[in-house]
């Protein structure tokens, strides 16, 4: 059975349903990407996994089903997600966010030092450790989410949109950094992105929505290559 | 001059029984984001509560902590029961619950207790030492207790996991749950710590209001606007803030309007700060980029 598998997955909001049964699988270590126009359920797959909205169907993680868990229990799994928007508890600080971060750990000296390590990754955010979360950029913000979901020294993330509304400098460092934490410290990813080819580039495996179905599979290469794909979502 | 002392002193032993009240009004403030109308019907029900374990032979100290142990848990079972069923419902129903609870505790009061007065004990000596006259020995001790509770408070918040855990599940319950946070506990927590504060301010109330389910009327409204002045999310400022609603309210009575419009006057310190300066003295200004 794979690290992260889902079946037939269903999401409701109220009485409309945004996701008719889709199912995938995601590698240990691998990096697998959702794609798809507005509304076709990509975000709603990532809130699904973590138990946000109310869902039919099977997934399991490791092996261990999580399906219609509460969301602080499936975190305790070792999933952390960037959510959409970046989720920035704006009145605290910087450094009090990274610690949020790490609330359901124990390992206090570990935790330290993967503090460390996400000022490794992102110095800019040690530069305002003691500032007011809300203050920073949009793009020190999405650092900051990417560096809180490190702090649960986790075993897969989810990423939502992490280059939305950055400049293309700052997403390339930020993928840049992505693919380090994935080849380094052997981090699952699932990442759902606007921008394809950017995504492309980083997964190995995609998976194409739309309205809520799973219209086509494949690796990275094989979905790029494809004619429909190509006009669609790259655009050449 | 003698006068002005006099009233200022006297202003600030008032001052510190709405700082008490002011510090539980913004510790469930902090927690839920709401300010909660039966707060002072709960410090009320608290201070019975002691009543009651007296009355019964407790010695004061025993009473004293026992009553604190059952207000948060009381607090926190108020939070699981009643509040979190409508924990998506709109903020209207929320009042409504607010104001029913106002009304279920002062009614239940009056039935077991009774609406006559009741003298209440303090921990505190008669007299001042040396003879002082201008202030009680029992302000100086609310004095002292409120400031205690203010450290004790300013620690928690600042120094644990959970007071930041709680600040967090207070201000973005999504973000909270996506790091492990049990938003719901933390909410119950909230509950129960306003509630054991309440229960302290209630114990050092009564004495000198004398218990009765009414006790806390004009006091909650002080309160609230010590609150308010002291900018909603800060419990140093709830204390000052508290401290001078109190030399305020006396000053202004003594030399401005007369003691019958005392009660307005908080009104209109609410309604002022409100539309002038609506983080308060020392209230955090929430910055956000968007």
């Amino acid at each position: 059975m794979a690290f992260l598998e889902v079946a037939n997955l269903e999401a409701f909001y109220g009485p409309i349903q945004a996701l008719h049964g889709i199912s995938f699988s995601l590698e240990q270590g691998g990096i697998t990407t959702i794609l798809g126009a507005n509304g076709a359920g990509k975000t709603t797959t990532l809130r699904s996994i973590c138990g946000m909205v109310k869902t039919g169907g099977e997934i399991s993680f490791d092996g261990e089903s999580i399906a219609g868990k509460a969301t602080e229990a499936i975190v305790r799994h070792g999933v952390a997600h960037v959510p959409e928007g970046r989720g920035t508890f704006v009145r605290v600080t910087t450094e009090e966010n990274l610690k949020l971060g790490a609330f359901s750990r124990r390992d206090s000296k570990a935790v330290q030092q993967d503090m460390e390590r996400v000022y490794g990754y992102f110095p800019r955010l040690k530069e305002r450790r003691n500032q007011q979360a809300g203050t920073l950029s949009g793009g020190e913000q999405q650092m900051l989410a990417v560096g809180r979901a490190l702090m649960l020294h986790p075993r897969l993330m989810l990423l939502d949109e992490p280059s939305f509304g950055l400049a293309p400098l700052i997403v390339q460092e930020l993928f840049g950094i992505l693919r380090t934490i994935n080849k380094d410290e052997g981090v699952s990813m699932l990442l759902v992105e606007q921008n394809a080819s950017l995504a492309l580039e980083l997964a190995d495996h995609a998976y194409l929505l739309e309205t809520g179905r799973v219209v086509m599979s494949g690796t990275a290469d094989e979905i790029s290559a494809d004619e429909s794909v190509r006009e669609s979502y790259l655009g050449y | 001059m003698d006068l002005f002392l006099q009233q200022t002193l006297s202003g600030l032993a008032t001052g510190a029984i709405y700082a008490c009240i002011a510090l539980s009004v913004v510790m469930i403030y902090q927690a839920i984001d709401h300010f909660n109308f039966a707060q002072g019907e709960m410090a009320m029900f608290s201070a019975f509560i002691t009543w009651q374990l007296i009355d019964w032979g407790a010695n004061y100290w025993v009473a004293f902590f026992v009553c604190i142990v059952v207000s948060f848990i009381g607090g926190m079972a108020i939070e699981r029961i009643v509040f979190a069923p409508i924990h998506n419902a709109p903020i209207l129903s929320h009042i409504v619950v607010f104001i029913a609870l106002f009304q279920i505790f002062n009614a239940t009061a009056g039935f077991i207790w009774e609406f006559t007065i009741k003298e209440f004990p303090s921990p505190f000596p008669d007299k001042m030492p040396l003879d002082i006259r201008m202030i009680g020995a029992h302000e100086v001790g609310i004095v002292g207790v409120t400031l205690i509770m203010l450290a004790l408070i300013y620690l928690f918040f600042r120094f644990t996991p959970i007071g930041l855990a709680m600040r967090a599940a207070a201000a973005a319950p999504d973000s909270a749950r996506l790091v492990g946070i049990n938003v719901g506990w933390m909410l119950a927590l909230g509950w129960g710590l306003a509630a054991a504060i309440g229960a302290v301010a209630g114990m050092m109330i009564a004495p000198i209001v004398f218990l009765e389910p009414n006790m806390m009327l004009g006091i909650l409204l002080y309160g609230f606007a010590g609150a308010v002045v002291g900018g909603l999310t800060s419990p140093l400022g709830a204390v000052l803030g508290g401290f001078l609603m109190g030399v305020l309210e006396n000053l202004a009575g003594t030399y401005i309007i007369g003691s019958e419009l005392k009660l307005t006057f908080a009104l209109v310190v609410i309604v002022t700060i409100l539309i002038f300066k609506p983080s308060g003295l020392l209230g955090r200004v929430v910055v956000q980029r968007v």
